[in-house]
């Protein structure tokens, strides 16, 4: 075979082994050397399982129909158990996504980058083993000396853990590399680096690798080709510019249009409905429940792929009509005019157990207003945002409501202030009490207040309206909604008592962009239509020119920069904000 | 790194011996307390009051509880247990060889123990909804069901009555024979002790091992072409015993309480039957030094327990100062 020969996936179908249910089928793709190819789809598409079987693995219950894989020349899906052992962290190897859960807690770093090397036969003795893993450490710039290596790996940052994965994946020199989500839960600036370790290393090494993720800018940043998944099934690929310049598939278009840019004030499209699980995805394409052009053609078969232009194909009947699916539905921005203030924080200061981790923060949020706060992990955005909920008991300074000083926890607090601020939050799974029915948990607080039923009723389906979920879902349990529905209950749940002022902390991290920007869209609504005044707390830079009209950036617990959004982002002014800005990965600045 | 640890054992220590003095008040407290007069149940219904208090002044009965208690405590301290109010004999020379006793039975139990049922947990997890599985299982929760005693008696019909007269029924070994002169004899008693405690062990074992070997990191030593030996010993095992360490310390603990019962059923002459007797006559300086050595038992491999838990995880041993 030739020298470009990377990997090579043909025809490949994983089935849940109960029921024969396809998870992923008709998988064709193909890597040469030295090229990253990004695979996004939205959570539950089958991507970690496509980048497992390149490993020939598959998890507990799942097993390959059919399909060949090659790594280079070896076909790796019928090796028998040894030869497979042999193949896995040698010719092939994994990055996983979460570093903290996949280094093992009991073992020494150094431990478990040399057993991968011992595992393989690399380096003969063990001094080329210990040469050779200070040599990896060097190339992911982690540290080289024998300390670090005695650590084990909850003493390493996140950032680090995920390094010591890669120096791992890359310590056998492989041909192949499968990574799987690897910056999600990094910083910008840590995944920046690790991004730039990932691209280097490849390059230099010749590797195939296979980028998992749902991340399109982060694509866009490092991919030299992307293959775009939705329900098991890949329904376009192509070269990095071509899907994002001229996107062929309505899922593709809408992924595009749905994805918040740092580069750009875009409003961002939502669509409605989700994905079907396995077993319940309907016959010929799996997009038509949600497609805007389907028609019944698109109902009879699975689409083939077809070729729309150079290396670009789309597995659509109508890949090569160019209708623009997103149009018409974008929202204008609010005005410029500063409204009233809602909440005022003076000189807010709070900690844990005597540890100040907020110094001196002073913000106005304004009524019919969304002012953004954002910044790393750790800075201190929840603390800020428990504070104002009445959530936090550490804190001092001054938060007042319509120029009403309040009280330091929601139990001391007057009833109607209480109910005007409303808290959201960022795990709409945890959030929910899954014994009662969302309806009930909606109505909680009017049963509360001694509303009657029936009044209580009338209320839910009222609020249900406003996030547009239909009446019925009031008797539905919290396990039976998808993620997306699940926020927009908890977000009903909020609306109830007729707040002033919306507190959401990272409402939609846990989502996929197609449901974020639904669910970015409706608070948009709402903060219009009622009035509400927002603080919209994120990690995620880009999601704030979509949404926000004021943005504040905190850093280790202090303001660095406060002003419209449009400003701060398109022409920051501190150091701070501008290298965060910068780490950001964007698919505008990459087509350019 | 080592002087944390370190001082960490001696934190424990000195905490456990706090335990055991507030244990030791508690029992002190409770069998003074008895209403039932030692002196009275040892003269018998004639006595004539004179002769009473004269007892009570010899064992003391008659000091302030304060008083009495200090010397007691005092005696402990220096070695002196006191004397059997029913054998006339020193505590010490009456308990000293049946304590003995009962911890070799213990610690056979324990050492037998505690590899089967890793063993017996680790495979279960290993072979999950197999053969193994499904009847490791089925026997654990039979015999978790099953008090000791009624262990016991099946296992004495099995092997020494009914069925098959293998081994002996009871135990012949006198009071201050070393416990293994009678290796038969010890057999049964031995044998109901694991089958009391291997169950619940290797449940937990089972269980902490089925979610390591679930975990991210288990897959991931897959992943890196680990072989299946070293993804068992090296990854999993490490992770999984120290969830199984608490259950097992209590399980020892527990065994303490269940030697008495087993003891009795075979007349193995431990600390069970002493107790037993020491309560029926109301031998007061017996009964306290003998509650005071479950106790401590407890407490000892509790606090082995936390130390071993700390050292074999990596988290907990870096976080000490
Ligand atoms: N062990 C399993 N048994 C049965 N079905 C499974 C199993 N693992 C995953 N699935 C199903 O297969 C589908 C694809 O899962 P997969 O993990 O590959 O998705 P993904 O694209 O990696 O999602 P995410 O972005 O959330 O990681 C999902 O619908 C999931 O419910
Ligand atoms: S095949 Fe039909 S339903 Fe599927 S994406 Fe194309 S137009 Fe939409
Ligand atoms: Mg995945």
């Amino acid at each position: 075979m030739s020298s470009t020969a990377g990997l090579r996936i043909v025809d490949l179908r994983l089935n849940v082994a109960a029921t024969g249910n396809d998870i992923v089928d008709d998988i064709n793709l193909k890597i040469e050397r030295g090229r990253v190819l990004g695979l996004v789809g939205e959570s539950g598409s089958g991507k970690t399982t496509v980048g497992l079987a390149v490993l020939s693995h598959a998890r507990r219950g799942v097993e390959v129909a059919h399909g060949q894989i090659f790594c280079g020349d070896t076909e790796v899906l019928g090796l028998d158990n040894e030869a497979k052992r042999k193949i896995r962290g040698g010719l092939v190897s994994y990055v996983p996504q979460d570093p903290a859960s996949s280094l093992n807690p009991a073992l020494k770093i150094g431990m478990q980058l040399v057993e991968v090397l011992e595992a393989h036969d690399f380096g003969g003795s063990s001094e080329a083993r210990k040469a050779r893993i200070k040599e990896m450490m060097a190339e992911v710039l982690l540290p080289t000396d024998d300390e670090y290596l005695e650590r084990y790996p909850h003493q390493l940052s996140g950032g680090q853990q995920q390094r010591v994965g890669l120096a791992m994946a890359f310590a056998c020199r492989p041909s192949v590399i499968v990574l799987d989500e690897p910056t999600t839960g990094l910083d910008v600036s840590t995944q920046e680096h690790v991004l730039k370790t990932i691209r280097q290393l490849t390059r230099d090494h010749g590797v195939a690798a296979l980028y998992i993720t749902h991340d399109l800018a982060v694509i866009a940043d490092l991919a030299d080709d992307v293959a775009v998944m939705y329900s098991g099934r890949v329904v376009e690929q192509g070269e990095v510019t071509e899907i994002f310049k001229n996107p062929a598939h309505p899922y593709t278009r809408h992924l595009v249009a749905a994805a918040p840019d740092i580069a750009s004030k875009k409003s961002i499209v939502g669509l409605a409905g989700r994905a079907e699980s396995p077993g319940k995805r309907p016959v010929g394409c799996a997009f038509a429940p949600r497609c805007e052009l389907a028609e019944d053609a698109c109902r009879v078969a699975f689409p083939k792929m077809v070729p729309v232009g150079g290396r670009q194909a789309a597995a659509c009947i109508k890949a090569n009509q160019k209708a623009s699916v997103a149009a018409g539905w974008a929202k204008t921005m609010s005005t410029r005019t500063l409204g009233e203030p809602a909440v005022e924080l003076v000189s807010v200061s709070a900690g844990y157990s005597g540890n100040a981790v907020v110094h001196d923060v002073s913000l106005t949020i304004r009524k019919g207003e969304c002012l953004a706060l954002v910044g790393e992990s750790g800075s201190g955005k929840t603390t800020v945002s428990r504070a104002i909920g009445g959530l936090h008991r550490e804190w001092t300074g001054s938060i007042r409501l319509n120029g009403r000083e309040l009280k330091t926890v929601a139990r001391q607090r007057a009833v109607a202030d209480r109910l005007a601020i409303q808290y959201v939050f960022q795990n709409p799974y945890g959030s929910l009490n899954p014994r009662r029915t969302v309806g009930d948990s909606i109505a909680r607080p009017l049963i509360v207040d001694g509303k009657s039923k029936h009044d209580a009723r009338r209320v839910v389906l009222d609020v249900l309206d406003k996030v547009s979920l239909p009446g019925p879902y009031a008797n539905k349990y919290p396990d039976q909604l998808s993620g997306g529905e699940r926020q927009r209950i908890a977000i009903a749940r909020a609306l109830v008592s007729e707040p002033e002022v919306l507190v959401c902390d990272e409402v939609t991290s846990a989502l996929d962009v197609l449901v974020q920007a639904a669910i970015v869209d409706l608070l948009g609504d709402l903060r219009r239509q009622l009035g509400l005044a927002m603080l919209f707390v994120t990690h995620n830079l880009p999601l704030v020119r979509s949404i926000a009209d004021e943005v504040a950036v905190m850093s280790e617990g202090r303001i660095v920069e406060v002003g419209m959004s449009e400003s701060v982002i398109g022409d920051p002014q501190q150091e701070y904000t501008q290298s965060l800005i910068s780490a950001t990965p964007s698919i505008e600045r990459s087509m350019r | 790194m080592k002087a944390s640890i370190f001082r960490f054992v001696l934190k424990r220590i000195a905490l456990g011996l706090l335990t055991l003095f507030i244990v030791s008040l508690l029992i002190f407290a409770v069998t003074q307390a008895l209403p039932s007069d030692p002196a009275e149940a040892m003269l018998g219904r004639e006595a004539t009051p004179e002769t009473l208090e004269a007892l009570r002044a010899d064992f003391g009965l008659d000091k302030p509880i304060v008083v009495q208690y200090g010397n007691w405590l005092f005696g402990i301290l220096s070695g002196d247990l006191g004397t059997s109010y029913a054998t006339s004999i020193p505590v010490s020379e009456y308990i000293g060889p049946r304590v003995g006793a009962s911890f070799f039975l213990l610690l056979i139990a324990a050492i037998g123990s505690i590899p089967l049922s890793i063993v017996v947990g680790a495979n279960a997890a290993l072979h999950r909804d197999r053969k193994f599985d499904t009847a490791s299982s089925l026997i654990s929760l039979i015999l978790a069901a099953m008090p000791e005693f009624v262990v016991g008696t099946i296992l004495t019909i099995v092997f020494s009555t009914t069925i098959w007269q293998l081994l002996p029924a009871v135990t012949y070994l006198e009071v201050g024979a070393p416990p293994w002169s009678d290796l038969q004899g010890l057999t049964l008693p031995v044998l109901t002790l694991l089958l009391a405690v291997t169950p619940y062990v290797a449940r937990v074992m089972r269980a902490a091992m089925v979610e390591v070997l679930e975990s991210d990191y288990v897959e991931m030593a897959r992943l890196k072409g680990m072989d299946e030996r070293t993804v068992l010993w090296r990854h999993a095992m490490p992770n999984a015993v120290g969830p199984a360490f608490q259950v097992i310390a209590l399980n020892l603990a527990y065994l303490a309480g269940g030697v008495i019962i087993v003891e009795r059923l075979f007349n193995f002459p431990g600390i069970g039957s002493a107790l037993a007797d020491a309560v029926r006559s109301r031998d007061l300086p017996v009964i306290q030094f003998l509650a005071l050595i479950i106790a401590g038992v407890y407490i000892l491999t509790n606090l082995l327990a936390d130390i071993g838990t700390v050292l074999v995880t990596p988290r907990l041993r870096t976080r000490l100062k």
